[in-house]
């Protein structure tokens, strides 16, 4: 069954010819091949379409190459992010060298840091993902029952992981401090960073997992029938969500349908704020106001789907207290404290941190960063030639301001103006509780937008999140060390 | 000129005296400046803006600019400058974008004079013209430079940097119309005030951001850089290219950098993050600080010095919320708890020593070694200046040869080459390991061995061929064989308790018997009774008996009594031995008995094979041939231990990897881990690679295996185009070329690929070798001399 296994993460190549072959080899040995469930990569996004994009660009098809040699798979993930290549490779240089190349913690630790890291927000894909390298690099089957097996050194960072998902402004200085100061099962500084992250990067991937819909790895549990494919195979996320295929054909025309215009709209809006701007200068207390109105109103936003979703497959056995989640404040007179973006920033402070504790992180984190914020084709739906600065500082920064953290320079009302409530929706949902994203939210923000933009703004809220998480530990972690 | 003459005067007359003091901000500070006239200074902060006086003993508030109920973001300050001509005007930079100049002259509370809201993003730094009063520069987040006429309400001209954040502006302090500005993306730009279409001159100075810049008060070319990437970098800008001329490495990145007055090669810089100290440093030496302040508890943001033409104070302000004025005669100078000697050895155990010339002239009897001494005095002249503020100083190095072969380490390489660890069966690794100890003289480790092998060997296997001993001779092979087995096992059981258990008599007795009872084989045997006596020594070696002399004494009665032939009685004790069933019993009981005594006897017994048998008489129930190889463990711990202590820390790895998992359990991990460490690190030091990574591959701590899983990359260049191969296979993506031809035979190389560091060319290993032969140059012919190379 593993060597089957094996076959299949090879033979899911964005190559049609290479995997008629692979599949074709195995076939003649009798062996039960088992088939991928649903479509291509994403539940969200057409299999044509993302297959087109690699093999039109050249560019693309040789990172997927290159992925594919490092890794011997290429996992959905890459897959949809190769809409945008200059992104991709910056993830997966990152992303790989934080597994598998020089650091402090030994390999089957950062698997299972993954492992805590996505369970939290229950994203059986990437569990799966790491349960198989985690198992490949000779971790221990036994930690995998549960956090409680684990070491305690392990168990010690359950903590710091609950946190840094849902409340990352609750952290602070005396949690890095009963970590670091735990007699024999202490962490150092520089595991710590390390930790802190794989952390980030996989609770911020879990988003974007859930983000763009991402199906199972063929290999892994629930990504493979060994049904003929015959009998009509539906995704069971589908089904939880109420999103069979065959809506999919109706959605596409109501949005063909009924709206048009949207993104008219919205470059008028961004065009008036450019013009206007210097005209009318809101007086301090309206700027402190807008900002803490955005964050209110953020906690706000709910999605309309309160259904809790079924975590599959006991992923919560790798968390404890699942019932912790990113709750609605302000609804329960709680408070996000305001951190200010001036006094601790990720350019000046918590570069040198990272880059001092486990050198060349922070340099791949800094491009990694800088490449999703300022990645662009000036192009907006079909309009050409936008510039779309504007609409993306408001996507970060709101997703900052979510966080609590305010940019002195930026005058929170503009988001008001570029974001409507349905993309609200989506990020919020995105960004604290990924696990209910549904379809029905991703087709209904921005229906004009081409899935490759969709996916770009996705990539912006992925990083802007682990910005944010990022930042308030290593604020944590300087606190501790001042 | 006129200026400067002033300006000196001015202190003439006023001259700037006060002590190290500091007080209480209510926040952290972001900046500070100070007035022309050095008798205040303005601190700035998200939540804090006032002017202090600084006065003889302490800083006394004078003044808060931060007024109103609410205050708004624009007094929330990234930076401020108080302006050195007009001592009215002050300057701030604001997060929230806005420039803002405060009048002190003004008689109402609010002393905002003009708001410009002209940037979009946080301004990071304001500068006024040196000269000029109403000229004020700003640089800001979003990427402009604006510069501002005081009398106008808006911008006169705005700088695009086309590039990202401008971090630092500075106007040059000679040139009238030149500032410099620093950028995020390590960019340094040179302007002219009257061209804002284009930049003048343009560098990359730094990796990461460029955090901070200063012009020298002085000398008109310099310009000191400071970035994230830690470094500090003098540049020579009176060239056609910026001239890197000093660089100074620190330990964080570079918040801020100021040339200290009348010091030409000094400059203080502060961190923006971790290390919290003040550092000035002396740009020609820039390994060691020339002084340090250490006072401030969180990162220093803000440093300035008291005066422009004194260099003596230095005010810094700091996230810890205090303001601080340094003098400079308080400061700490790391220098002075600089080791001055240094003290190094040499791969060949040649030893280097540098300290300063007087030192060693005046101890006359430093001549330890005559003969092995060679003497390399070297001097370090310098040209006297008189405001130089280090001594003249030379230095004196030695080099202390040691010819003396006690202290080669050949065996070492000779042993770490030949001995093999794994790959063939226990006993035939013990004994070729044996072999090659008794080869290389060193018997005690090669009977250690040749105990081992007899220690965990099946019983069964002992009678194999192959268990080869130099007693063969005498023609009683397997017997002798099993004999020693017996000696040795009881030997080192015993041998953990010697200390104790030795009482004076038996000692005596011990010493005597090896007189009285030695048998000795013939001359061609000398080897094994070497070996037998090294082993004495070692286990002697946790008495008293540390004497050479001794054995050398022992060893001449061995020669007086070469004709003793062993005796046959030996043979029917062995049988006695087998056929007793009773032994491991009685061997427990008398372990708990009277240990001491079974411990004595079966020391002795260990001197050489032939003068146990002696003993055999004595102690002869221990014995067992089934002893259980777990029964020897703590005692082959013990002599690891003791092998590891002596320095010999390849016997006690050796051992670990050969023995496997028959002793691992013993020893705890680290202490495992720790000797791999020790002995890896001794190999690669003689360079034996293929060594060190037979070991670290064969070690069983996952901490030693995973040093051959780190470092792995190899970063290559194409041979025909030069630049780094960033594709994986030999194809290079730039030209298109396969990177991996011979360079001799031009074709394709499969399997080993060797090639030089310096051109990138290469080819097949043998050709390359024969090439070498008859040519130093590279074959390729791109004129480049081979010096090293990689596989």
């Amino acid at each position: 069954m593993n060597h089957v296994n094996h076959l299949l993460s090879i033979s899911w190549f964005p190559e049609p010819k290479n995997r008629g072959v692979c599949l074709q080899c195995s076939g003649n040995s009798g062996v039960r091949i088992p088939r991928p469930l649903g479509n291509g990569p994403s539940r969200f996004i057409p299999e044509k379409e993302i297959l087109q994009v690699s093999k039109v660009d050249a560019r693309t098809q040789s990172i997927f190459e290159d992925a594919f040699s490092a890794l011997g798979r290429l996992d959905n993930i890459s897959l949809v992010m190769g809409f945008h290549p200059q992104y991709l490779e910056s993830f997966l240089r990152t992303q790989h060298y934080l597994l598998q190349m020089d650091g402090p913690l030994p390999l089957h630790y950062r698997h299972y840091i993954g492992i805590m890291a996505a369970a939290r927000h229950q994203c059986s894909h990437l569990v799966n993902l790491h349960v198989n390298d985690f198992l490949q690099v000779g971790g221990d089957l036994k930690w995998l029952k549960g956090l409680d097996e684990a070491p305690q050194k392990l168990q010690q960072l359950g903590e710091l992981n609950k946190i840094l998902a849902h409340r990352p402004w609750l952290l602070t200085k005396e949690h890095i401090e009963q970590l670091l100061k735990a007699e024999e099962h202490s962490w150092s500084l520089a595991e710590l960073i390390h930790a802190v992250v794989l952390l980030t990067h996989y609770h911020s991937l879990a988003s974007f997992t859930f983000g763009c819909g991402i199906m199972p790895e063929i290999q892994c549990d629930g990504g493979h029938t060994f049904r003929p494919p015959s009998l009509s195979h539906y995704c069971v996320c589908d089904i939880a969500n109420g999103n069979g295929h065959l809506n999919h054909h109706d959605d596409l025309l109501r949005n063909q349908v009924s709206v048009c215009g949207e993104v008219e709209v919205l470059m008028e809006r961004m065009k008036q704020l450019q013009e206007c701007r210097d005209d009318e200068e809101a007086s301090q207390e309206e700027m402190a106001t807008r900002f803490e109105r955005e964050k209110t109103e953020s906690m706000l936003v709910v999605s309309a789907e309160e259904d809790e979703c079924v975590p599959s497959r006991d992923i919560s056995r790798h968390f404890e207290d699942p019932s912790y989640g990113y709750k609605d404040f302000s609804r329960r007179g709680e408070h996000v404290p305001t951190f200010r973006a001036q006094d601790y920033s990720w350019e000046d402070h918590g570069f040198s941190l990272v880059n001092r504790l486990y050198p060349d992180v922070g340099q791949m984190l800094d491009e990694k960063f800088q490449m999703a914020y300022n990645l662009t084709y000036n192009t907006m739906a079909t309009h050409k030639d936008v510039d779309t600065s504007m609409l993306r500082r408001a996507i970060w920064n709101y997703i900052h301001c979510m966080f609590g953290i305010r940019y002195d320079d930026y005058d929170y009302g503009e988001i008001n103006q570029l974001l409507d409530r349905s993309f609200k929706i989506y990020i919020k949902t995105m960004v604290c509780s990924p696990e209910k994203t549904t379809k029905r939210m991703y087709e209904s923000f921005w229906r004009q937008f081409q899935h490759s933009e969709k996916v770009h703004v996705n990539l912006l809220l992925m990083e802007a999140r682990m910005q944010a998480e990022l930042l308030y530990a290593l604020r944590a972690i300087t606190r501790y060390m001042t | 000129m006129e200026k400067m003459s002033r300006v000196t005067t001015a202190l003439g007359s006023n001259t700037i005296s006060g002590r190290t003091m500091f007080c209480h901000l209510d926040a952290p500070a972001n900046a500070i400046s100070v007035c022309r006239d050095a008798t205040q200074v303005v601190v700035a902060g998200r939540n804090i803006f006032k002017i202090y006086a600084l006065e003889e003993e302490q800083f006394v508030e004078k003044l808060n600019l931060r007024v109103g109920r609410k205050p708004s973001l624009n007094f929330s300050c990234a930076d401020v400058m108080w302006h050195q001509m007009e001592e009215n005007l002050l300057a701030t930079a604001a997060t929230n974008g806005a420039v803002v100049t405060w009048n002190l002259g003004k008689p109402s509370r609010n002393k905002q004079d003009q708001l410009f809201t002209e940037h979009k993003r946080t301004v990071n730094k304001v500068c006024f013209h040196p000269t000029e009063v109403y000229m004020l520069l700003s640089g800001s987040q979003d990427g402009f430079m604006k510069c501002f006429d005081l009398r106008k309400k808006e911008s006169v001209s705005t700088f695009s940097g086309q590039s990202e954040s401008v971090r630092d502006v500075q106007f040059s302090m000679k040139d009238y119309f030149t500032f410099a500005a620093s950028f995020e993306n390590g960019n340094v730009q040179l302007w002219d005030i009257r061209r804002p279409d284009r930049y003048e001159r343009m560098f990359t100075a730094h990796t990461g951001p460029v955090f901070c810049c200063d012009w020298h008060p002085d000398d008109r070319g310099w310009l000191a850089t400071g970035g994230r990437d830690k470094m500090v970098k003098v540049w020579d800008m009176t060239t056609n290219k910026a001239k890197e001329i000093y660089c100074v490495q620190t330990i964080a990145s570079v918040a801020r950098v100021k040339w200290r007055p009348e010091r030409k090669h000094h400059l203080a810089t502060c961190s923006m993050m971790v290390d919290h100290n003040i550092y000035v440093w002396d740009v020609r030496r820039p390994f060691i600080p020339f002084a340090t302040f250490e006072e401030h508890k969180d990162v220093t943001t803000g440093i300035v010095w008291r005066h422009q033409h004194d260099p003596h104070f230095l005010l810094s302000g700091s996230k810890d919320s205090t303001l601080y004025q340094h003098m400079f005669k308080d400061a700490t100078r790391p220098v002075d708890k600089a080791n001055p000697e240094g003290l190094c050895f040499g791969l060949f155990g040649d030893l280097a020593f540098a300290a300063k010339e007087s030192l060693i002239n005046s101890d006359a009897n430093r001549k330890p070694y005559p003969g092995g001494d060679r003497r390399y005095p070297i001097f370090f002249f310098k040209k006297a200046d008189p405001t130089e503020q280090f001594t003249h100083v030379s230095s004196v190095l030695n080099v202390f040869g040691t010819d003396l072969e006690s202290n080669r380490m050949d065996w070492f390489v000779r042993t770490a080459q030949l001995y093999l660890l794994s790959g063939k069966p226990f006993a035939e690794l013990c004994d070729h390991n044996a072999k090659v100890a008794r080869e290389l003289k060193r018997p005690r480790v090669s009977t250690t061995w040749t105990m081992l092998r007899i220690m965990f060997s099946d019983p069964a296997n002992l009678t194999a061929p192959g268990l080869n001993h130099s007693h063969s001779k005498l023609g009683n092979l397997p017997l002798m064989n099993s004999f020693s087995m017996k000696d040795m096992g009881t030997g080192m059981g015993a041998e953990g308790r010697l200390e104790r258990s030795k009482g004076e008599l038996r000692q005596d007795n011990m010493h005597l018997e090896p007189g009285n009872l030695h048998i000795n084989n013939n001359n061609e045997e000398n080897e094994e009774t070497e070996g037998s006596e090294g082993q004495a020594e070692y286990m002697f070696g946790d008495a008293e008996l540390d004497d050479d002399d001794l054995y050398s004494m022992e060893h001449d009665n061995q020669m007086e009594e070469q004709e003793y032939i062993l005796p046959p009685e030996a043979f029917p004790l062995r049988h006695e031995i087998i056929d007793n069933p009773s032994a491991p019993e009685h061997l427990q009981q008398d372990k708990a008995d009277s240990p001491h005594v079974s411990g004595n006897e079966a020391e002795v017994m260990c001197l050489t094979p032939i003068e146990s048998f002696s003993l055999i008489s004595i102690s002869q129930p221990l014995f067992s041939p089934h002893l259980p190889a777990s029964f020897f463990c703590p005692i082959v711990r013990e002599m690891l231990s003791y092998y590891a202590e002596q320095g010999d820390v390849q016997m006690a790895v050796s051992v670990l990897i050969v023995l496997g998992d028959r002793i691992r359990k013993e020893i705890d991990d680290l202490t495992q881990e720790h000797w791999y460490m020790s002995y890896i690190d001794l190999l690669q030091r003689f360079e034996l690679w293929n060594v060190s990574n037979e070991v670290i591959k064969l070690s069983t701590c996952s901490a030693i295996t995973c040093l051959n899983q780190t470092s792995t990359t190899l970063h290559i260049n194409c041979s025909s185009c030069k630049r780094a191969m960033s594709n994986k296979g030999w194809i290079c993506n730039k030209c298109h070329q396969c990177a991996s031809v011979c360079a001799v035979c031009h074709h394709v190389v499969k399997g080993l690929f060797v090639w030089c560091q310096g051109c990138s060319h290469g080819g097949h290993l043998e050709h390359i070798m024969n090439w070498l032969k008859i040519s130093a140059h590279c074959p390729a012919g791109c004129g480049h001399l081979w010096f090293s190379f990689s596989v």
